[in-house]
Protein backbone atom coordinates (compact mmCIF):
# COMPACT_ATOMS: atom_id res chain seq x y z
CA UNK A 1 0.00 0.00 0.00
CA UNK A 2 1.19 3.05 -0.88
CA UNK A 3 2.04 5.44 1.67
CA UNK A 4 1.98 9.34 0.35
CA UNK A 5 0.94 10.86 3.66
CA UNK A 6 4.23 11.72 5.42
CA UNK A 7 2.40 13.27 8.15
CA UNK A 8 4.67 16.39 10.11
CA UNK A 9 7.55 15.46 7.93
CA UNK A 10 6.60 16.01 4.63
CA UNK A 11 8.18 19.43 5.04
CA UNK A 12 11.49 17.81 4.65
CA UNK A 13 10.44 15.20 2.29
CA UNK A 14 8.89 16.63 -0.66
CA UNK A 15 11.35 19.02 -1.12
CA UNK A 16 14.03 16.58 -0.96
CA UNK A 17 12.52 14.22 -3.54
CA UNK A 18 11.54 17.67 -5.64
CA UNK A 19 15.23 19.24 -5.65
CA UNK A 20 16.26 16.01 -6.56
CA UNK A 21 13.71 15.18 -9.36
CA UNK A 22 15.07 18.48 -10.32
CA UNK A 23 18.90 18.41 -10.86
CA UNK A 24 18.42 14.54 -12.08
CA UNK A 25 16.50 16.40 -14.41
CA UNK A 26 18.84 18.90 -15.06
CA UNK A 27 21.14 16.37 -15.81
CA UNK A 28 19.15 14.71 -18.53
CA UNK A 29 18.26 17.72 -20.66
CA UNK A 30 21.53 19.74 -20.42
CA UNK A 31 23.18 16.31 -21.39
CA UNK A 32 21.07 15.46 -24.05
CA UNK A 33 20.72 19.35 -25.50
CA UNK A 34 24.05 19.21 -25.61
CA UNK A 35 24.58 16.50 -27.27
CA UNK A 36 22.41 17.72 -29.76
CA UNK A 37 23.72 21.11 -30.26
CA UNK A 38 27.11 19.36 -30.95
CA UNK A 39 25.89 16.74 -33.51
CA UNK A 40 23.67 19.51 -35.42
CA UNK A 41 26.69 21.41 -35.52
CA UNK A 42 29.15 18.75 -37.22
CA UNK A 43 26.27 17.91 -39.77
CA UNK A 44 26.19 21.92 -40.43
CA UNK A 45 30.27 21.81 -41.04
CA UNK A 46 30.40 18.62 -43.12
CA UNK A 47 27.33 19.72 -45.29
CA UNK A 48 29.48 23.20 -45.88
CA UNK A 49 32.79 21.64 -46.83
CA UNK A 50 31.06 18.72 -49.17
CA UNK A 51 29.43 22.31 -50.69
CA UNK A 52 32.70 23.59 -50.78
CA UNK A 53 34.56 20.67 -52.35
CA UNK A 54 31.92 21.11 -54.93
CA UNK A 55 31.77 24.20 -55.85
CA UNK A 56 35.26 24.16 -56.44
CA UNK A 57 35.60 20.95 -58.62
CA UNK A 58 35.97 22.21 -62.29
CA UNK B 1 36.65 -3.65 -23.84
CA UNK B 2 38.59 -0.18 -22.91
CA UNK B 3 41.29 -0.58 -25.23
CA UNK B 4 38.97 -1.25 -27.66
CA UNK B 5 36.47 1.78 -26.59
CA UNK B 6 39.41 4.27 -26.53
CA UNK B 7 39.38 4.18 -29.93
CA UNK B 8 36.74 7.16 -30.53
CA UNK B 9 34.98 5.76 -33.65
CA UNK B 10 34.30 2.11 -31.70
CA UNK B 11 32.96 4.27 -28.57
CA UNK B 12 30.07 6.13 -31.11
CA UNK B 13 29.61 3.27 -33.18
CA UNK B 14 28.65 1.18 -29.06
CA UNK B 15 27.52 4.02 -26.90
CA UNK B 16 24.92 4.86 -30.13
CA UNK B 17 22.85 2.46 -29.02
CA UNK B 18 24.08 1.30 -25.22
CA UNK B 19 23.11 4.94 -24.11
CA UNK B 20 19.66 4.56 -24.70
CA UNK B 21 19.68 0.99 -23.72
CA UNK B 22 21.40 2.12 -20.16
CA UNK B 23 18.85 5.04 -19.89
CA UNK B 24 15.85 2.67 -20.49
CA UNK B 25 17.32 0.21 -17.46
CA UNK B 26 17.94 3.55 -15.34
CA UNK B 27 14.06 4.96 -16.01
CA UNK B 28 12.64 1.26 -15.26
CA UNK B 29 14.77 0.64 -11.99
CA UNK B 30 13.98 4.35 -10.46
CA UNK B 31 10.60 3.74 -11.03
CA UNK B 32 10.38 0.40 -9.34
CA UNK B 33 12.72 1.83 -6.46
CA UNK B 34 10.52 4.86 -5.97
CA UNK B 35 7.55 2.69 -5.57
CA UNK B 36 8.95 0.71 -2.98
CA UNK B 37 9.91 3.47 -1.34
CA UNK B 38 6.62 4.77 -0.58
CA UNK B 39 5.50 0.96 0.25
CA UNK B 40 7.93 -0.13 2.73
CA UNK B 41 6.74 0.69 6.56
CA UNK B 42 7.95 3.97 8.43
CA UNK B 43 10.84 3.25 10.37
CA UNK B 44 10.56 3.09 14.10
CA UNK B 45 13.01 5.97 15.25
CA UNK B 46 13.21 7.87 11.67
CA UNK B 47 9.22 7.99 11.09
CA UNK B 48 8.97 8.61 7.28
CA UNK B 49 12.27 10.23 6.76
CA UNK B 50 13.23 7.18 6.15
CA UNK B 51 11.73 7.35 2.55
CA UNK B 52 14.61 10.54 2.38
CA UNK B 53 17.71 7.32 2.52
CA UNK B 54 16.69 6.25 -1.34
CA UNK B 55 17.39 9.42 -2.36
CA UNK B 56 20.27 10.17 -0.27
CA UNK B 57 22.43 7.06 -0.13
CA UNK B 58 22.88 6.51 -3.45
CA UNK B 59 22.79 10.31 -4.22
CA UNK B 60 26.35 9.85 -1.72
CA UNK B 61 27.47 6.63 -3.47
CA UNK B 62 27.34 8.22 -7.27
CA UNK B 63 28.95 11.48 -6.21
CA UNK B 64 32.08 9.04 -4.77
CA UNK B 65 31.95 6.83 -7.73
CA UNK B 66 32.03 9.44 -10.24
CA UNK B 67 34.92 11.25 -8.65
CA UNK B 68 36.78 7.81 -8.81
CA UNK B 69 35.46 7.22 -12.47
CA UNK B 70 37.06 11.05 -12.61
CA UNK B 71 40.25 9.98 -10.93
CA UNK B 72 40.46 6.70 -13.58
CA UNK B 73 39.83 9.19 -16.76
CA UNK B 74 42.18 11.34 -15.74
CA UNK B 75 44.75 8.84 -14.74
CA UNK B 76 44.24 7.54 -18.72
CA UNK B 77 44.27 11.08 -19.71
CA UNK B 78 47.94 12.05 -18.20
CA UNK B 79 49.63 8.86 -18.36
CA UNK B 80 48.53 6.94 -21.44
CA UNK B 81 47.01 9.85 -22.91
CA UNK B 82 44.31 8.03 -24.71
CA UNK B 83 41.86 9.70 -27.29
CA UNK B 84 38.88 9.90 -25.02
CA UNK B 85 40.57 10.09 -21.59
CA UNK B 86 40.20 13.94 -21.16
CA UNK B 87 36.47 13.77 -23.01
CA UNK B 88 35.47 11.15 -20.44
CA UNK B 89 36.80 13.33 -17.44
CA UNK B 90 35.00 16.43 -18.46
CA UNK B 91 31.56 15.08 -19.10
CA UNK B 92 31.88 13.06 -16.10
CA UNK B 93 32.37 16.17 -13.54
CA UNK B 94 28.72 18.25 -14.35
CA UNK B 95 27.18 14.62 -13.55
CA UNK B 96 29.49 13.96 -10.15
CA UNK B 97 29.39 17.56 -9.02
CA UNK B 98 24.98 17.08 -9.25
CA UNK B 99 25.18 13.61 -7.41
CA UNK B 100 27.29 15.40 -4.76
CA UNK B 101 24.98 18.91 -4.69
CA UNK B 102 21.89 16.05 -3.94
CA UNK B 103 23.74 13.89 -1.05
CA UNK B 104 24.00 17.34 0.48
CA UNK B 105 20.94 19.27 0.13
CA UNK B 106 18.88 15.92 0.92
CA UNK B 107 21.25 15.28 3.66
CA UNK B 108 20.53 18.56 5.18
CA UNK B 109 16.66 18.06 5.01
CA UNK B 110 17.15 14.72 6.70
CA UNK B 111 18.94 16.06 9.20
CA UNK B 112 16.99 18.94 10.31
CA UNK B 113 14.55 16.83 11.67
CA UNK B 114 16.62 13.91 12.95
CA UNK B 115 19.76 15.56 14.24
CA UNK B 116 17.74 18.87 15.08
CA UNK B 117 19.85 20.95 12.43
CA UNK B 118 20.91 21.59 8.66
CA UNK B 119 24.33 21.43 9.28
CA UNK B 120 27.56 20.57 11.23
CA UNK B 121 30.85 20.75 10.58
CA UNK B 122 31.76 17.49 11.18
CA UNK B 123 34.22 14.97 9.29
CA UNK B 124 31.68 13.00 6.61
CA UNK B 125 29.82 16.67 5.93
CA UNK B 126 32.84 18.62 5.37
CA UNK B 127 34.11 16.04 3.59
CA UNK B 128 31.32 15.55 0.67
CA UNK B 129 31.27 19.65 0.68
CA UNK B 130 35.41 19.46 0.00
CA UNK B 131 34.63 16.87 -2.49
CA UNK B 132 31.96 19.47 -4.36
CA UNK B 133 34.61 21.90 -4.02
CA UNK B 134 36.91 19.51 -6.34
CA UNK B 135 34.24 19.25 -8.87
CA UNK B 136 33.63 22.94 -9.17
CA UNK B 137 37.97 22.99 -8.90
CA UNK B 138 38.16 20.99 -11.98
CA UNK B 139 35.28 22.00 -14.05
CA UNK B 140 36.84 25.97 -13.05
CA UNK B 141 40.04 24.57 -14.31
CA UNK B 142 38.93 23.67 -17.27
CA UNK B 143 37.37 26.67 -18.82
CA UNK B 144 39.62 28.59 -16.83
CA UNK B 145 42.77 27.25 -19.49
CA UNK B 146 42.48 28.66 -23.32
CA UNK B 147 44.50 25.50 -24.28
CA UNK B 148 42.54 22.52 -23.71
CA UNK B 149 45.65 20.16 -23.99
CA UNK B 150 46.53 22.41 -20.89
CA UNK B 151 43.75 22.52 -19.26
CA UNK B 152 43.16 19.01 -19.60
CA UNK B 153 46.37 18.25 -17.85
CA UNK B 154 45.94 21.18 -14.87
CA UNK B 155 42.40 19.66 -14.06
CA UNK B 156 43.92 16.04 -14.49
CA UNK B 157 46.43 16.92 -11.78
CA UNK B 158 43.94 18.04 -9.64
CA UNK B 159 41.13 15.27 -9.60
CA UNK B 160 44.43 13.01 -8.79
CA UNK B 161 45.27 14.98 -6.11
CA UNK B 162 41.83 15.24 -4.96
CA UNK B 163 41.50 11.09 -5.14
CA UNK B 164 43.08 11.90 -1.43
CA UNK B 165 39.33 12.55 -0.29
CA UNK B 166 37.45 9.01 -0.92
CA UNK B 167 38.79 6.85 1.51
CA UNK B 168 38.76 10.02 4.28
CA UNK B 169 34.49 10.44 3.10
CA UNK B 170 34.22 6.65 3.42
CA UNK B 171 36.21 6.37 7.10
CA UNK B 172 35.49 9.76 8.58
CA UNK B 173 32.95 8.40 10.78
CA UNK B 174 35.04 5.60 12.40
CA UNK B 175 38.31 7.85 12.71
CA UNK B 176 36.57 10.65 13.78
CA UNK B 177 33.45 10.96 16.29
CA UNK B 178 30.78 12.76 13.93
CA UNK B 179 27.18 13.20 13.75
CA UNK B 180 26.48 11.32 10.47
CA UNK B 181 25.96 7.82 11.53
CA UNK B 182 28.28 4.75 10.70
CA UNK B 183 28.08 2.90 7.36
CA UNK B 184 24.80 0.36 7.17
CA UNK B 185 25.03 -1.05 4.04
CA UNK B 186 29.30 -1.41 3.07
CA UNK B 187 30.27 -2.86 6.28
CA UNK B 188 32.18 -5.70 8.17
CA UNK B 189 29.83 -8.43 9.10
CA UNK B 190 27.00 -7.17 6.58
CA UNK B 191 24.32 -4.83 6.35
CA UNK B 192 22.58 -4.22 9.78
CA UNK B 193 19.85 -2.43 7.35
CA UNK B 194 16.03 -4.37 7.63
CA UNK B 195 15.88 -6.18 4.41
CA UNK B 196 12.89 -4.38 3.63
CA UNK B 197 14.78 -1.18 3.46
CA UNK B 198 17.58 -2.83 1.56
CA UNK B 199 15.56 -3.86 -1.63
CA UNK B 200 14.81 0.32 -2.24
CA UNK B 201 18.06 1.62 -1.29
CA UNK B 202 19.64 -1.26 -4.25
CA UNK B 203 17.27 -0.85 -7.00
CA UNK B 204 17.31 3.09 -6.29
CA UNK B 205 21.68 2.77 -6.24
CA UNK B 206 21.93 0.44 -9.42
CA UNK B 207 19.17 2.49 -11.09
CA UNK B 208 21.30 5.80 -10.21
CA UNK B 209 24.53 3.94 -11.44
CA UNK B 210 22.62 2.85 -14.81
CA UNK B 211 21.35 6.48 -15.26
CA UNK B 212 25.13 7.60 -14.57
CA UNK B 213 26.43 5.45 -17.38
CA UNK B 214 23.78 6.31 -19.77
CA UNK B 215 24.57 10.19 -19.10
CA UNK B 216 28.15 10.26 -18.98
CA UNK B 217 27.88 8.15 -22.81
CA UNK B 218 25.57 10.74 -24.12
CA UNK B 219 27.94 13.68 -22.91
CA UNK B 220 31.36 11.84 -23.90
CA UNK B 221 29.69 11.64 -27.39
CA UNK B 222 28.92 15.09 -27.05
CA UNK B 223 32.43 16.03 -26.73
CA UNK B 224 33.42 14.11 -29.25
CA UNK B 225 31.31 15.79 -31.49
CA UNK B 226 32.59 19.31 -30.11
CA UNK B 227 36.23 18.59 -30.65
CA UNK B 228 35.40 17.15 -34.38
CA UNK B 229 33.40 20.46 -35.14
CA UNK B 230 36.55 22.15 -33.83
CA UNK B 231 38.11 21.11 -35.84
CA UNK B 232 35.89 21.14 -38.71
CA UNK B 233 35.57 25.11 -38.25
CA UNK B 234 39.45 25.34 -38.43
CA UNK B 235 39.74 23.46 -41.53
CA UNK B 236 36.89 25.90 -43.18
CA UNK B 237 38.38 29.24 -41.52
CA UNK B 238 41.99 27.73 -43.01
Amino acid sequence: MLDLDPGKYGAFLWPAFAISALVIGWMVVDSLLSARRWRKEVQRLEALRSDVRDASQP
Amino acid sequence: MFQALANPQRFMDFSRWAAPLVGIIAVILITVGLWLSFIVPEDYQMGDTVRMVFIHVPAAYMAMFCYACLGGASFMGLVFRHSLADAAGRACAPLGAGFTFLALVTGSLWGRPMWGTWWAWDARMTSVLVLLLLYIGYMALQAAIDDEVKAARAASILALVGLINLPIIKFSVDWWNTLHQPASVFRAGGPSMPPDYLWPLALMAIGYMALFGSLWMVRVRSEVWRKRANGLALQAAG
